[in-house]
């Protein structure tokens, strides 16, 4: 079984925001990056179906050279190779550029799984995935929480994780795109033979060049989302009493917490 | 993974030579590969260890040897045990990582450094071929845990006076040992114990004993001030009957692994409370940012800010001279043939090179970790002081790290007179030196000057505490000569001396290093960390160094002592406090310490 892991790196869950000075996006300089959460049990997934029916895992990553962090962890843990998409010209591109750069670098592959987290810590936009196996034709599934893969049939059995703590169990072909919720399983720990092991590893780097990418089918001008600007919830403070038999007040506190601030 | 391009630096030198910037070592050189393995460490301590240390706390049973075998199983006991013996053959920087990272939690650090370092280690470097592969695959797995019994109840610091004693049997089959070891780490749930007997009452000799040979027995555990989560018994030998294959090195040579196994286990303490002066400083800034008095955040108040600045300035400086020192020991490594036969033999001899440098970390590092947990802890104030908040147990842990692997008394004295001993040898340039600096003080040359560049001040005030060490050694050595071992208050002053530059070097050297890699915008919080730290040690160096002086010289000759300190000690002050603030401002900002 051929599995290809899509990692995306992403600010430390501690980090503190600076918006840039364009207004559109994050200020990098003092952040730290790390493997996005949801990523790293799809990671695990992969590792584990490849114990079970062998093959490789193969990992992905987008970005510039510090990517190269979360691409050697995950070499550490387990992953027999990596392949690096890079590129000034990828900056500032949407989940659709990001998912045709990775159908690309795997045309020259044969993967019958691509895993990816359910979405990013960060924009939380949660569709790469789902434009890649849209662009490669494949069936997906998203917030998956139980693999059980048929390899008599070429399918796989999937739980989904639905809303209200309802789950949906759907059986797919193969091969398929899965978007893994987290906590699904624990991650290994990166062993130190598997980081000793993991710099003989392979990393192939992948431009758009060799992609066959164009300057115009990249960035911001190859991107179909524009960001516009991004800023930080603005903090308003609004007191409201709520009069009336306590009876009552609470009725009407219960339908304000579902209807206007949307708790419940 | 080594560093190869770096070379190798004579031990203590650092007190008469200027170092180059690429000599020197910072965590800021990490490979990927160690980072990565101090990122492994430091997860495993917080998923497996952390939730757990109210049950080790309250000494659950099995609970310390589960967690060494987790540990085992992702390779964290096995980094200093060769391949070939099942471990994973790492260098020295990878160990002390390792030492670090594991260090938050003060118990599980000692279990850990018990059996990993001064348990594991004798065997690796003095055993033979058949003691290595019978012990080093079970120990690197952590089937089996290994203790260091060295300690009785009437030879502690004065440890080579035991009276643990080995008799060999008639037919020379096996040794029948008998004595008490007092205070032996691990020793609860311990299968292999390091110890030492005099073998026909005056061969100081290490044995390799285990748990299940006849005449083994430990005691019951010791109600302990910290550290409660670590196991510390007796280890009882009472007719033990120990196989003659299993003395350790040669028999009349146990000092030379006591003391060898010791020089480790200090190095790797300094290294191990990194992480814990870390974790407190860390906790005390959130603590400090949440509790408001005086209707705002204690964190504003300029008295507990001057504490943060002082912790995290602490905790930079305890990095930097951690690492660099590990540098200086892997580089030494680097040059010998680890497939020779001669490999363990010839380490040992590199290793001891650096014992000053060993010394001064575990002095330097343990006293920043008590100084940073009573402040923490005052930080929280009642609250420090209620069971409710980890810090009330990290600071009766800290206390410990003063008083094992040597008192810092003991380190203290070691320190001194190892610098001596080597100079009287001809094997250090001390006394040169020291010469060259009295007739120099004497011909009162200009002050230097400095250029204004970036630390040049302090780059000064460095050299300075060099010239303070050498003209307070020199001036000591010629009054007492060979009485001077009997002046335990100088010598701790000296040591005291050595310990600042030290400090305050690997410090200034970590900066620079960075300075010149990233420019200065990326080190400009750390450059005013060294600005604070080298000041505010000079003028505590100054008032040690005139104490020395006083006490050995008089008169005239006292009077041109002190005109030479004052000309080395003088400099325009810095303001400090702004220069704390402003590191306490980034740290409320960070929320966390943010210095390296
Ligand atoms: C929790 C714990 C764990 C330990 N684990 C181990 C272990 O695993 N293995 C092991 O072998 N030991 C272990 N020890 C023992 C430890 O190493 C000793 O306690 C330590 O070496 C000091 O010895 P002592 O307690 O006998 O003090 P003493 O030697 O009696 O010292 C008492 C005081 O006198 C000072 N002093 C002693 N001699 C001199 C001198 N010549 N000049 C000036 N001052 C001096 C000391 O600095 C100290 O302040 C452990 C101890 C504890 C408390």
């Amino acid at each position: 079984m051929q599995i290809l892991v899509c990692l995306k790196q992403v600010p430390d869950k501690d980090s503190r925001y600076k918006i840039d000075s364009a207004g559109t996006g994050i200020d990098e300089e003092d952040l730290v990056f790390e493997t996005n959460e949801s990523d790293q049990y799809a990671l695990e997934e992969g590792l584990r179906l490849r114990e079970k029916f062998g093959g490789e895992v193969v990992l992905l990553s987008l970005g510039g050279e510090r990517v190269l962090k979360s691409i050697k962890n995950g070499l550490a843990m387990g992953a027999d190779r990596a392949l690096h998409l890079t590129g000034s010209e990828f900056q500032g591109s949407d989940a659709s550029v990001v998912a045709s750069a990775i159908r690309r670098a795997m045309a020259t592959e044969a993967f019958d799984l691509v895993l990816t987290g359910v979405q990013s810590d960060d924009l939380g936009f949660g569709q790469t995935g789902t434009i890649l196996a849209e662009l490669l034709g494949w069936v997906h599934a998203t917030i998956v929480v139980e693999i059980d893969i048929q390899p008599e049939t070429r399918t796989v059995r999937v739980k989904r994780e639905l809303e209200s703590n309802l789950f949906e169990q759907v059986e797919i072909p193969l091969p398929a795109v899965l978007a893994i919720q987290s906590g699904i399983n624990q991650p290994r720990y990166a062993t130190l033979k598997g980081i000793m092991q993991a710099k003989k590893k392979e990393i192939k780097t992948l431009t758009p060049a060799i992609l066959g990418m164009q300057p115009g089918d990249l960035g911001s001008t190859g991107s179909r989302v524009d960001h516009r600007r991004l800023f930080f919830p603005e903090k308003r403070k609004q007191t409201v009493m709520i009069e009336g038999e306590p009876e009552e007040a609470a009725k009407r506190l219960v339908e304000k917490l579902r209807k206007e601030a949307r708790v419940l | 993974m080594s560093q190869e391009t770096i070379t190798r630096i004579q031990g203590g030198s650092f007190l008469i030579k200027e170092v180059s910037l690429e000599d020197v070592f910072t965590p800021e050189d990490f490979t990927e590969e160690h980072r990565m393995i101090a990122e492994t460490a430091e997860q495993f301590v917080a998923n497996e260890v952390v939730p757990r240390i109210e049950e080790l706390e309250a000494k659950k049973e099995g609970l310390n040897e589960e967690l060494l075998r987790k540990a085992a199983e992702i390779g964290l006991l096995g980094a200093g045990v060769p391949q070939a013996y099942g471990g994973e053959g790492l260098d020295q920087i990878s160990s002390t990582i390792l030492a670090e990272k594991t260090g938050r939690y003060g118990s599980f650090a000692t279990t850990f450094g018990a059996h990993t370092g001064i348990g594991t280690l004798p065997i690796v470097y003095f055993g033979r071929e058949q003691q290595k592969s019978k012990y080093l695959p079970k120990l690197a797995s952590g089937e089996w845990i290994a203790a260091y019994a060295l300690t009785e109840a009437e030879s502690g610091s004065d440890a080579l006076n035991a009276r643990t004693k080995a008799a060999l049997s008639p037919d020379g089959q096996h040794y029948l040992l008998n004595g008490t070891k007092m205070f032996i780490t691990n020793a609860a749930f311990a299968h292999v114990f390091i110890t030492f007997a005099k073998v026909d009452g005056e061969k100081f000799t290490a044995f390799v004993v285990e748990r299940d040979f006849p005449g083994v027995s430990v005691g019951p555990e010791e109600h302990k001030m910290g550290i409660r989560g670590s196991s510390t018994r007796t280890l009882i030998l009472e007719n033990a009957r120990v196989p003659a294959e299993n003395v350790l090195g040669e028999v009349g040579n146990g000092h030379k692994i006591a003391f060898n196994v010791l020089n480790f286990g200090r190095f790797k303490l300094g290294a191990s409370v990194v992480a814990g002066v870390r974790y407190v400083t860390n906790e005390a800034i959130r603590y400090a940012q949440g509790r408001r008095q005086f209707g705002k955040p204690i964190i504003e108040f300029g008295a507990i800010q001057h504490k943060l600045a002082e912790m995290a300035i602490q905790i930079l400086c305890a990095e930097s001279m951690v690492y660099r020192t590990v540098g200086l020991i892997d580089a030494a490594m680097c040059s010998i043939d680890k497939t020779s036969p001669q490999a363990a033999v010839e380490t040992l001899k590199a290793l001891e090179d650096y014992v000053v440098e060993c010394s001064v970390i575990k002095v330097a590092n343990s006293e920043i970790l008590d100084f940073v947990v009573d402040e923490a802890l005052q930080i929280y104030g009642g609250y420090g002081y209620s069971e409710d908040y980890p810090v009330e147990r990290c600071y009766r842990d800290a206390r410990i790290n003063r008083i094992f692997e040597g008192t810092n008394e003991i380190n203290r004295l070691l320190i001194t007179g190892q610098l001596l001993k080597r100079a009287m040898k001809g094997q250090l340039g001390l006394i040169a030196a020291s010469q060259r600096l009295l007739a120099e003080s004497l011909s009162f040359p200009a002050p230097a000057e400095d250029n204004g560049s970036l630390l040049s001040v302090e780059r000064r005030l460095v050299a300075s505490a060099k010239k303070m060490f050498l003209l307070a050694s020199g001036v000591a050595v010629q009054k007492y000569r060979d009485k001077m071992a009997e002046q335990q208050e100088v010598l701790s002053l000296l040591s005291d001396l050595v310990i600042g530059v030290y400090a305050m070097e690997s410090l200034l050297l970590r900066v620079l290093k960075g300075v010149g890699r990233d420019g200065p915008a990326r080190w400009g919080l750390q450059a005013k960390a060294a600005e604070v730290f080298i000041h505010s040690q000079l003028t505590a160096l100054e008032d040690k160094t005139r104490q020395i002086l006083a006490a050995t010289s008089e008169g005239d000759e006292l009077r041109t002592h002190l005109a030479a300190l004052r000309r080395f000690a003088k400099a325009m002050p810095v303001d400090v406090i702004r220069r704390r603030q402003e590191i306490a401002q980034k740290l409320n900002e960070a929320g966390k310490y943010c210095l390296s």
